[in-house]
């Protein structure tokens, strides 16, 4: 229950996000400004942040406990084993979990601090004074090695949410017999709409379609 | 028909076990899986080997007792079902068939295909009941069930304890099995009175018993012989949410 | 709570029922318990025939020691055997399947009225040429006949040779004309669970074609004698369910078998087990008492002597011979021939049994094979109690259908005037014949008449 609540939190935050950055198709101004816009919230900033990671490692820690005592229910493992019916994303939560981990620590390390590329440094401000974070992402992502773990990162964030975004239905006990395929379908959709919705920005930046808004 | 077996043998809890190869020839296709382990076991005396000891008692899907892995699927491929309702015509002739108990750390195998599933015992036994004053017949229409009730109890109530929900569950789970116990009387006005403490017993002592958890995989329900769904799970979640909160608000 | 557990001795002490002994089926450990009273709840003797539609672990073995320490055993040559159940398919089946008598609601059985035809399809056998002979000897009940006629007829029509599909032992019951009536959904919703189970065991689809169905060992009416407070003649044992002999007289009807499982453990037994520990209250025996060290003793010497004979033939081999003895002299029918001929081999083979079984392993750990060694070991003396039951009944009634007392159409004949009676056999001692005693029965306001179905 707790690891479905603090999904649901964290599942928020990724369809908030995706909303965020998705003006990027609406061009410099606006995704300039939507990031000064949050920059400018300060200290509520910082409580989403603190609010966010909370959930986080709430929602690590309680999967990992319970993924250990799920290890010692079954001390001695199957010769043979075969799936009927429990997906492959259902079965690899803690796996695809921990690449998203390492995902999201070296996205915060790229576009958050800004630690791993030089270039976000020189910058100048847009014409409004902002901060050009529209040029930040489109210089990112030209870079094939660096949109190449995104989308692989994504890819594992939607194996993740595919299971995880019907799942919590379940164990929140909002489900029934006639409500369990269709949420099992919806939870797919979703997941393939986040991935599809992402993905979109660094597809767009290497086909050359969002070009930089200034020369470095 | 003609097969190859791998067996897991193993004398007793605490020795290590392993597989063990047999064949067996000419079978009609229309024994039965337990039918054609009988046979073996004839076989093996005849030779004076040790016979594999499994369980089962009904042989028609209704008790619960026999308790196979076949090929990597709890109860065999032919779901739903159990065991006992497993024809060997349901396998290519020739085929090499591999047989394991069920593996849970909560069901220790007694001796090679035999598992003791005392655990879920206990588990009803800590509220999957109602007490009842027995001695006099209570009048039938005294106690008023809607039929949608009565149907989704009875759904329930098909529950055969056979522990395959548990064995098929990546995480060894016994969710659904306590759901089914649990939700079965909580529907029906008899199970009322006890209906939050049973939750909060059963899930106490199923979690004591040392079952993992349920990730929501579903595995269970496509193993089910008595195809209990895993929306009772839902069911289950929410019964227990509701006891919680009552206990915490003090009633 | 024991699970896994069975009993192996009844404890008396002073004449009174107090206790039991037990060995675990996963340890192998006896143990001895004592109580204030004993309740046996421990069901039929049906596997005696090895096949029948009871589970695979029902036995005698409770009762059965229970009578050899005085209780009473009454009419055990009353056993139901069911008409609709799935026909036995090869020699290595261990488990007959019940399909719902509901069936017969809107089945119709028959036969093809040439041995010819018995190996045709169904589908190709003409109108003309069938014998629905259920409808044709019974034209009021029709399919509907009650189970002790039905089957008997199947076994008839089958023994002319007219019997279908694998060893020609069974009848078809088709569904055609009421799905042509009714429609496949309507029979679908009616019996569409039955259909299924029928296609897992056979394979075959049966709205397409009409189910093989033949009779089976269901139920035992016979059990302990009890009186109306179902205790038996040991005072302190008391006996519920089917292994008892109450409630079902010489045919058992449709669904009063669960009538008695909860009328004698949910209403009955709860008023009449208090009165009779009113005055055993503080009574409880030490389980370390000589009479639970004999009792334990025996067991163990029994277990001893079953896992020293070190034969060469299995248990089963056993059980299925003996099985097939009793289905052929006193099964579905009996005559006075085939009884003395069987009270002949039932001693033959026991003895036999004793000289030759093979049952592997040690009695200190979890061991099937013992434990299937001593429950052949009790149907092999209880078969012996059930054909001098059958042959000291010298007449039809019921389930008990005696070929030399029938009337001209087929039916059972009874003797009223000196067999309407409850037979109750008292154990005198092993190698012993066990002495009869009977209950004479009274009708006072519905009296005794012949049945006809006509």
């Amino acid at each position: 229950m707790i690891v479905a609540v603090t999904g649901i939190m964290l599942i928020l935050f990724v369809i908030g996000h995706l909303l965020g950055n998705l003006q990027i198709f609406i061009g410099p101004d606006w995704i300039n400004g939507y990031s000064q816009h949050l920059r400018d919230l300060g200290p509520l900033l910082w409580a989403i942040r603190l609010f966010l990671l909370a959930a986080v490692i709430i929602h690590i820690y309680v999967t990992i406990q319970l993924a250990i005592e799920n290890r010692h229910a079954r001390p001695e493992p199957y010769q043979d084993r075969q799936y009927v019916k429990a997906t492959f994303a259902s079965r690899h939560m803690v796996v695809s979990g921990l690449v998203v981990l390492a995902f999201i620590a070296y996205h915060l390390a790229h576009f958050t601090f800004r630690k791993t590329d030089a270039r976000f440094a020189l910058l100048q401000p847009d014409r409004l004074g902002h901060y050009d974070v529209y040029s930040m992402m489109v210089y990112g992502f030209q870079n094939y090695l660096v949109s190449g773990f995104y989308v692989l990162g994504l890819f594992l964030l939607t194996l993740h949410l595919s299971h995880g975004s019907s799942s919590f239905f379940q164990s929140l006990g909002l489900n029934d017999k006639k409500l369990t395929p269709r949420l099992a379908l919806g939870g797919q959709i979703f997941a393939w709409l986040v991935f599809i919705g992402y993905t979109s920005i660094p597809v767009a930046v290497l086909l050359g379609l969002v070009k930089p808004a200034q020369q470095l | 028909m003609n097969f190859k077996l791998k067996i897991w043998r193993q004398p007793n809890a605490k020795s290590p076990g392993k597989l063990v190869n047999y064949e067996v020839r000419d079978l009609s296709p229309h024994t039965s899986f337990l039918e054609m382990l009988d046979i073996l076991n004839e076989d093996l005396l005849r030779r004076a080997e040790e016979p594999i000891a499994f369980d089962s008692d009904c042989r028609e899907g209704i008790c619960g007792t026999c308790s196979l892995t076949i090929n990597g699927e709890a109860h065999g491929p032919d779901h739903p079902g159990a065991v006992c309702e497993l024809y060997m015509r349901k396998f290519r002739d020739r085929a090499t068939i591999m047989v394991e108990p069920f593996r849970v750390g909560s069901f220790p195998i007694v001796k090679d295909l035999v598992i003791d599933r005392s655990a879920l015992d206990r588990i009803v036994q800590a509220g999957g009941f109602i007490s009842a004053r027995a001695g006099s017949a209570p009048e039938a229409n005294s106690i008023l069930v809607p039929k949608h009730d009565a149907d989704l109890a009875m759904e329930a109530a098909a529950c055969i304890g056979c522990g395959a929900c548990a064995a098929a569950c990546p995480n060894g789970s016994a969710m659904l099995f306590t759901a089914a116990k649990v939700s079965h009387l909580a529907v029906l006005p008899q199970g009322h009175p006890e209906r939050d403490n049973r939750v909060l017993k059963m899930v106490r002592v199923m979690d004591a018993e040392g079952f993992g958890n349920c990730t929501n995989t579903y595995e269970c329900e496509a193993v089910c012989p008595a195809e209990i769904r895993a929306s009772f799970i839902a069911k289950l979640n929410r019964e227990y949410a509701r006891a919680s909160m009552q206990r915490g608000a003090g009633e | 709570m024991f699970p896994q557990t069975e009993m192996l001795d009844l404890v008396i002490v002073d004449g009174y029922a107090k206790g039991i002994i037990t060995r675990s089926l996963r340890s192998g450990k006896i143990d001895a318990h004592a109580a204030e009273a004993v309740v046996l709840a421990t069901g039929g003797y049906g596997n005696v025939f090895y096949l029948s539609t009871n589970a695979r672990g029902c036995n005698v073995t409770a009762t059965y020691r229970a009578y050899k320490r005085g209780a009473l055993f009454a009419d055990p040559a009353f056993t139901q055997i069911h008409p609709t159940c799935i026909p036995v398919s090869g020699e290595h089946q261990s488990k007959l399947t019940l399909m719902s008598e509901s069936l017969r609601n809107d089945g119709r059985v028959w036969v093809p009225k040439r041995q010819g035809d018995r190996d045709k399809v169904p589908g190709e056998i003409p109108e003309a040429d069938r014998d629905y002979y259920l409808e044709r000897k019974y034209p009021s009940y029709g399919n509907l006949a009650p189970r002790d006629i039905s089957s008997r007829a199947a076994k008839e029509v089958c023994d002319e040779g007219r019997g279908v599909g694998p060893g020609g032992r069974g009848v078809y019951l088709d569904f055609a004309d009421a799905i042509k009536r009714l429609g496949e959904h309507t029979i679908r919703e009616r019996y569409g669970n039955l259909f299924e189970v029928y296609e897992k065991i056979t394979g075959e689809d049966a709205y397409k074609v009409p189910m093989r169905i033949y009779p089976a060992v269901h139920y035992t009416m016979g059990g302990l004698w009890v009186d109306y407070d179902l205790m038996s003649n040991v005072p302190g044992l008391f006996v519920i369910g089917e292994a008892n002999f109450s409630d079902h007289g010489a045919n058992r009807l449709g669904a009063s078998a669960l009538m008695q499982g909860l009328a004698d453990g949910y209403f009955i037994l709860p008023n009449t087990l208090p009165n009779y520990l009113a005055a055993q209250m503080g009574k409880r025996p030490s389980p370390d008492s000589p009479e639970f060290r004999g009792a334990e003793a025996d067991v163990r010497a029994r277990i001893e002597k079953l896992l020293k004979i070190n034969g060469s033939r299995s248990i089963d081999s056993f059980h299925r011979e003996l099985g097939l003895l009793l289905w052929d002299k006193c099964g579905m029918s009996r005559h006075e021939k085939g009884l003395r001929e069987a009270l002949q081999e039932i001693p033959e083979l026991r003895e036999q049994f004793w000289r030759d079984v093979r049952v592997p392993g040690s009695d200190e750990d979890f061991n099937q094979s013992l434990e299937r060694a001593g429950r052949v070991a009790d149907f092999l003396e209880f078969a012996e109690l059930m054909c001098m039951d059958a042959l000291e009944r010298d007449e039809s009634c019921g389930a008990h259908f005696r070929e030399e007392h029938q009337t001209p159409e087929g039916e059972a004949l009874r003797d009223d005037e000196n067999h309407a009676a409850v037979f109750a056999w008292e154990f005198q001692g092993a190698g012993q014949p066990p002495r009869l005693h009977r209950e004479p029965l009274h009708f006072e306001t519905v009296h005794l008449t012949q049945r006809s179905y006509k």
